[in-house]
């Protein structure tokens, strides 16, 4: 028989964050369940999605949703879905795989937010080009990342859970510059 | 001097600074350069092959005289240019290249023996010994003809680089530059305008041009100010734009901090910018070229422009009695504003006879400096007219020869610049650089109203291109006298006449190089160092061709020019590697177990881009092999833990999950069992193995694939490609998993005692066999067990959710210490599997075959797979192969390492006797000595045999004698017991 044994979770930032520095701020965030999601017929999952959850399954570059539950673009064939626990009847038309656990999940925000994001990724992530709802993956440093602009200041930044560390060494490097020029 | 009145430096902020341990006094906008003139200071550095005095010849990027160290200790920089630095309080500033001191330096005794150093003169005299180059003549030389050092300490300032994007990029800030970024941004385009000058304005601050009848300063900060307030631009001062590269992108160096006094440490010095751009303009304006003549290098003699630019911008005279020297009318204006600002102008020498003065001055047609005497500094002057030579007594000559529009950043992607006449001068191909139109004086536009309109143009043109309607702006009124120049490159005569200041080439070693045959400009380049210094030649290139083109007998069009390449100006390589600086140049991957493996004092090593233990020292425990001896024990004798969360970990799905399997792997995996783990080799197309590890089956359409650690991105593309591109219609789709889940492997006898105080449903050997996998409840937490064995021990390996994964460990470890086993790290990991014969990188190191490794059996006959056919070529299943084997010590020496060789017993070790090598070793604690694993020609069947061992490296010569390569239980009873 097992002894009584409780194990207790860690998150990937445990330890490193929140950073508040200059103008922005970078906090861990708690996303809830994370679910990937990749449709072997897509629009038999896009009919799927929508009767579960409201959402629709988003075009590359893009998320669908709000702060309930939101589905942001993961790459070819692929979507994240993030908040709720996907309803079984997706599992017909898709490959779900829990990813709760595999992701460092960071808000960067602030009016230097962007110009933050300047220093380590080499896609435009202004606020003319890249508005609220856009998403892309990409690198940041050195780090596969997807990032979406959640709100007008604010980017939400996954990196792999065992890269938090570079992570946010990277990003407070990068805020301290902007901080140090006001 | 600083004349009152005038200059655009802010005289309420006096700042302090040291030149060479002299205190200096300037104000807030100088520079380096215009602070020194001001108090009267000249001499400003030594020359790099001659030692020649020198001070400024220019007023910006382009100077090749006054380079400085700036700072002290280890951040100090040399080689800037007093004409960029601007000052601040308690700046440090040191002459070059001078010993002992910049006054008196010994070192000058080069120029007296210049007769001996001209080019050519190393090539010639240091051939003989050879050897005596690299030893003797190289330093030596090398240290009586320099530039400033750095420090030899690790710089700790910070760098950075980043990235930006626009519509449009505009390089300059001058009236073209101006202009252009005007237009497009009241045009609603993202505008990025970059210039390399603190201030923007380009020739507007140095001159006293009028624009719509407005002072051309005023005019500017006007636009600036206009600009400023727009979203969509940004002003990029003190940017130089160093490069053009493929696709619109640019590179541009950014000074951040070397103008502040005492930076925020946070604050980088320079950043990197890569700018993406649209479309781009250039106007970068244009370079203002000096006359060859004997001795035309001394301080005091600059160029026209420059004296204008320390007169108007920075309020200084570079001398009490100015002459000017030129064969232009624009060089003209230098006279006159002199004049205005009460500075005593001696002469206009004028080299052409029909010249005409604009204004009240003396003017000598006809005239040319042949001469000039002042050794720290200009006192007089000899010039020559028809009517013979005369002196003039002078301490500074503004020279002018013309100018030559900066083409530099058009040349970047090869294109050429051609010849125009009528202004003598190369200009850039307008098409030279894919979406760039070039504007202004860098295009050849040599007046203010000309400069202002071809801005104005080139954003128009670039705005329709981008698909944007132009706003309806009128082009100011401004000067439009056409330029008037009749070249003159060198005035002739004997004496070395300078082409190059900063490589001390003279108009007498392009003439040499011509005579001994170097008549191509790019020999000539290379014979007399003209144009490689750290100017690139921006002063020189254009006259030194000419000189070139005379002496050959050809035009100046068919001498061409040299090939200017990035960086316009100097980038420093800490700017390029900005953010790589010790751990930054690979990110780190830390597993869940990282906090808990540092605190019991393991050594982490890099295993890709994890860090992973390699041992846990215990208390009295002096080296690594008595831990590892010890950790070895517990997985034999009792329990051990250890991270192998590392391993890729990959989900695979769908209904054509398991022909996924068997098309990647070459055994079967659709006849695998729901709750059955197996064993899986894996071949690249070529038919080489290119990874080995365990799939599950966890459902009907469910597997998780494990890796290697090293392989798992490859395998993982591997998999991508085989779903992309060879079965794109089945069902099955991958994902890793690797971060997801913390996963351990708990090995040895007490393995399942330890998993049982764990799980809620207790296992046995029957419910839990080798080779199951399931689900069970750790804690109330869904988990993963697999019972495989990478030890050859009863093992099993569990996975959690990686957020328990730290507090997993560190009861696992609790746990196994009770038990009287505990952690194990990778020693401990690579003894175990080597003693069991099981294969890691070292041997599936990409040359080697199924066959080779003896897993050819392992090809199932009864479907295809990747690299099946091409594993069955002629050659890569010859008995003669290298094929796996173990290696045991049986010479005096009982040491075995990695990367042996192994030859035939007592032949010579030489490659042509080679009979294979060795892959891994480790000190077996089961055994008491030294095994191995490596590959022995025909080997499988040369069990018995000895070999000779010679690691050359190391020095090591001993005898070994093959064996199974499984060393400990061949039968597999205690895996499965």
């Amino acid at each position: 028989m097992a002894d009584a044994l409780t194990l207790t979770a860690t998150t990937p930032c445990y330890g490193l964050l929140p950073k508040s520095i200059g103008t922005c701020d970078l906090i861990e965030t708690n996303l809830g369940r994370l679910t990937s999601i990749a449709p072997y017929k897509q629009s038999a999952l896009s009919e799927a999605l929508k009767d579960a959850h409201r959402l629709a399954f988003p075009a590359p570059n893009r998320m669908t949703g709000n702060d309930g539950a939101r589905a942001i673009w993961f790459g070819r064939d692929m979507a994240l879905l993030v908040g709720p626990t996907p309803d079984a009847a997706l599992a017909e038309h898709a490959a779900l795989t829990d990813q709760t656990d595999a992701w460092a999940c960071v808000t960067l925000s602030g009016e230097d937010a962007a110009a933050v994001l300047a220093r380590l990724v080499p896609v435009d992530l202004s606020a003319a080009k890249f508005k609220r709802g856009h998403t892309a993956r990409t690198q940041l440093g050195h780090l596969n990342a997807s990032i979406t602009r959640t709100e007008a200041d604010s980017y939400l930044i996954l990196v792999f859970r065992s890269m938090a560390t570079t992570l946010v060494h990277d990003l407070v490097t990068a805020m301290e510059s902007l901080a140090a020029r006001r | 001097m600083r004349i009152a009145g005038k200059g655009r430096i802010d005289r309420s902020a006096p700042v302090s600074f040291r030149f060479d341990g002299m205190q200096y006094k300037g104000f807030a906008g100088d520079t380096v350069a215009s602070a020194l003139l001001a108090s009267g200071v000249r001499l400003m550095g030594r020359s790099f092959k001659y030692h020649r005095p020198r001070g400024v010849l220019t007023a910006g990027s382009e100077e090749p005289n006054a380079l400085m160290t700036i700072g002290v200790g280890a951040a100090r920089e040399p080689n800037v240019r007093a004409t960029v630095q601007e000052i601040y309080e308690g700046l440090e500033a040191r002459a070059q290249n001078a010993f002992p001191s910049l006054d008196f330096d010994l070192l000058a005794i080069n120029d007296l023996a210049s007769p001996f150093l001209s080019a050519g003169f190393y090539y010639k005299t240091f051939m003989w010994p050879r050897a005596f180059w690299e030893r003797l003549y190289e330093p030596a030389i090398r240290r009586a003809a320099g530039l400033g050092a750095l420090s030899g300490e690790a710089d700790q300032d910070r760098y950075e680089k980043a990235f930006a994007f626009c519509d449009l990029l505009v390089i300059g800030a001058g009236p073209a530059g101006l202009m252009a970024a005007l237009v497009a941004a009241r045009s609603g385009a993202d505008v990025i305008l970059a210039d390399e000058d603190a201030q923007m304005g380009g020739r507007l601050l140095s001159d006293t041009e009028t624009v719509d009848g407005q002072d051309g300063a005023d005019w500017a900060a006007s636009v600036l100010e206009e600009l400023k307030g727009m979203e969509n631009v940004r002003l990029m001062s003190r940017t130089t734009v160093t490069g053009v590269y493929d696709q619109g992108t640019f590179g541009a160096l950014e000074r951040v901090s070397h103008h502040i006094a005492r930076p925020d440490g946070r604050l980088p010095r320079e950043t990197f910018w890569r700018i993406v751009a649209k479309r781009s303009i250039l106007a970068a304006g244009a370079l203002e070229r000096p006359v060859a003549f004997q001795n035309n290098d001394r301080p005091g003699i600059m160029t026209a422009g420059a004296v204008r630019s320390y007169l108007n911008r920075w309020g200084v005279a570079p001398g009490k009695s100015v002459t000017l020297f030129a064969n232009n009318d624009d060089a003209h204006r230098t006279a006159l504003d002199l004049i205005a600002a009460g500075v005593h102008v001696t002469a206009v020498l004028d080299s052409r006879t029909d010249a005409q003065a604009q204004g009240d001055y003396r003017l000598i047609r006809g005239a040319q400096v042949c001469n000039s005497t002042g050794r720290k500094g200009l006192d007089a002057i000899t010039y020559r007219t028809t009517s013979g030579e005369d002196k003039l007594s002078t301490d500074c000559l503004a020279m002018s020869g013309g100018w030559n529009p900066t083409v530099h950043l058009t040349c970047h992607m090869n294109g050429r610049p051609e010849w125009d006449e009528s202004i003598a001068s190369f200009v850039p191909r307008q098409d030279a650089i894919p979406d760039m139109t070039v504007a202004g004086a860098a295009s050849g536009r040599f007046t203010l109203h000309g400069c202002l309109t071809s801005g104005a143009d080139a954003a128009r043109a670039a705005l329709s291109a981008l698909g944007m309607t132009v706003a309806d702006i009128a082009v100011p009124q401004a000067d439009d006298t056409p330029y008037a120049i009749t070249p003159l490159w060198a005035v002739a005569g004997k004496g070395r006449a300078w082409l190059d200041f900063q490589n001390d080439v003279t108009v007498k070693d392009v003439k040499q190089a011509a005579t001994e045959n170097f008549r191509s400009v790019e020999h000539m380049k290379r014979y007399t160092t003209q144009g490689m210094a750290t100017d690139q030649g921006k002063n020189s290139n254009v006259a030194a061709l000419a000189v070139l083109a005379d002496a050959t007998g050809r035009g100046i069009p068919e001498t061409g020019t040299t090939t200017f390449r990035p960086p316009y100006t100097p980038v420093t390589l800490a700017a390029l590697g900005a953010g790589s600086r010790g751990k930054g140049f690979a990110p780190e991957r830390h597993t869940t177990s990282h906090a808990a493996s540092v605190a019991m004092g393991a050594p982490m090593i890099e295993a890709g881009l994890w860090y992973r233990p390699s041992y846990f020292p215990r208390k009295g425990e002096t080296n690594w092999r008595q831990s590892c001896d010890r950790e070895v024990g517990h997985v034999r004798n009792a329990v051990g833990v250890c991270d192998v969360s590392t391993l890729g970990k990959i989900d695979i799905q769908g209904a054509d999950a398991a022909k996924l399997l068997d098309f990647a792997y070459t055994n079967m995996f659709s006849t695998l069992k729901v709750g059955r783990v197996r064993y899986g080799l894996m071949l690249r197309e070529d038919g080489h193995v290119m990874d080995d590890g365990t799939t599950a089956r966890l459902g009907e359409t469910h597997f998780v694939m494990t890796t290697t650690t090293a392989a798992a991105g490859q395998v993982m593309r591997h998999l991508e490609f085989l779903t992309q591109a060879h079965h794109p219609e089945w069902d099955v789709r991958i994902m890793s998993v690797t971060e997801q889940w913390a996963q351990f492997a708990i090995a040895g006898p007490k393995s399942r005692d330890l998993v049982n105080g764990l799980v809620e449903t207790p296992i046995d050997n029957d419910t839990w066999p080798f080779m199951a996998c399931g689900p069970v409840r750790v804690a109330g937490i869904d988990a993963r067990l697999f019972r495989i064995s990478f030890s050859g021990e009863h093992a099993y390996e569990l996975a959690v959710p990686a957020r328990y994964g730290d507090a997993l460990f560190r009861v696992l470890v609790k746990r196994a210490e009770a038990l009287e086993g505990g952690a194990y790290g990778m020693e401990a990991l690579n003894v175990l599997r080597i003693e069991k014969g099981h294969i890691t990188h070292s041997e599936i190191h990409g040359r080697t075959t199924a066959f080779d490794v003896g897993m050819d059996r392992m090809i199932s006959a009864k479907k295809d797979c990747i690299g099946k056919t091409m594993a069955a070529r002629e050659g890569l299943v010859d008995d003669d192969r290298a094929q796996l084997v173990g290696l045991k010590p049986v010479g005096a020496i009982k040491k075995l390492t990695a990367g042996a060789h192994l030859y035939a017993d007592a032949s010579e070790a030489v490659p042509a006797n080679d009979q294979g090598y060795v892959t891994s070793v480790a000190f077996s604690p089961a055994f008491g000595h030294y095994i191995g694993l490596g590959f022995v020609r025909g080997g499988a069947e040369r069990h018995g045999d000895r070999l000779r061992f010679v690691d050359a490296l190391r020095g090591i010569d001993t005898v070994v004698e093959v064996c199974s390569p499984v060393f400990l239980d061949p039968e597999g009873g205690r895996a499965r017991g």
